[in-house]
């Protein structure tokens, strides 16, 4: 179960440079485990008290997680993993 | 330096205006690493806290929508825009305007998007006069203001560094926040 993953900017220094890995796994958290085995330190970027951080969206194909059950989100074999960084402000 | 368009300035101060006393919320995007916002994309706040009117947060299905738009046209958000609608409780600045400067908040989230200008428009009332400024983090992680140069088409624009008046001659003090 592969899962091609597409990463932001901001976490491209976890990746050398590479826009998208690709990662193994049928769960979000799965896919997770498999990124942070092959690129270390990024899922400290992405998950903190085991749920995912405020600072990033999350998308499988093209929904949001956080709507789909966050990281026990089922990851279709060839499916895409977006992330993105959350855009948000304010006093 | 953020070099931008008076019209796409214009869709911000108006969508600032629309929504008030709600703030508003959007992105420029550009051709990749062009650095030159071409398209304003309003976005909906999606913010929880619409009562206070004093936050912002992109709606996530819709930003993902306009990522996957912005890959498909090899876009990237240059500008990410929101505005300031309230007078602060300790006025910061001496013009009486709610002060177009990065929030707590919005630094925290500023560091997601590395080279992205923060551009903010501070208006008071819907028909206020506008307080357009941008900003930027440095590698160190500081807020440093970018200077704000409107024009009205890039192709005539001058942004060599022989053409750009000293920076202090336009750059409206930044409180020292420190």
């Amino acid at each position: 179960m592969s899962a091609t993953v597409s990463i932001p900017t901001i976490l491209r220094t976890h990746t050398g440079g590479e826009k998208q890995v690709k990662a193994d796994g049928s769960t979000l958290q799965e896919v997770i485990t498999d990124l942070e085995a092959n690129h270390p330190g990024i899922k400290d970027r992405l998950v903190t008290d085991g749920a995912l951080h405020r600072f990033v969206n999350v998308y499988v194909n093209d929904e949001d997680v956080r709507f789909a059950g966050g990281l026990d989100a089922q990851v279709p074999d060839g499916g895409t993993v977006t992330i993105l960084p959350a855009v948000a402000g304010g006093r | 330096m953020l070099v931008i368009r008076a019209d796409l300035v214009e869709e911000m101060v108006a969508h600032a205006r629309r929504d008030h006393p709600r703030e508003a919320c959007g992105q420029l995007l550009g051709p990749e690493e062009s650095d030159r916002p071409e398209r304003y994309v309003p976005m909906t706040n999606a913010d929880d806290a619409e009562a206070r009117g004093s936050d912002y947060r992109f709606d996530s299905r819709e930003q993902f929508a306009v990522h996957k738009q912005a890959m498909a046209n090899d876009e990237e958000p240059v500008v990410v825009f929101h505005s300031h609608t309230r007078v602060p409780r300790r006025p910061l600045t001496d013009s009486g305007l709610p002060e177009a400067y990065p929030s707590v908040k919005d630094i925290e989230y500023m560091g997601l998007q590395p080279g992205v200008h923060f551009a903010i428009v501070a208006l008071t009332g819907p028909d206020a006069e506008p307080d357009l400024r941008s900003f930027l983090l440095d590698d160190a992680g500081e807020v440093v203001e970018d200077e704000v140069q409107v024009v009205e088409n890039y192709m005539f624009s001058h942004t060599g560094a022989a053409d750009v008046p000293p920076v202090a001659a336009l750059a409206p003090d930044v409180p020292d926040r420190s």
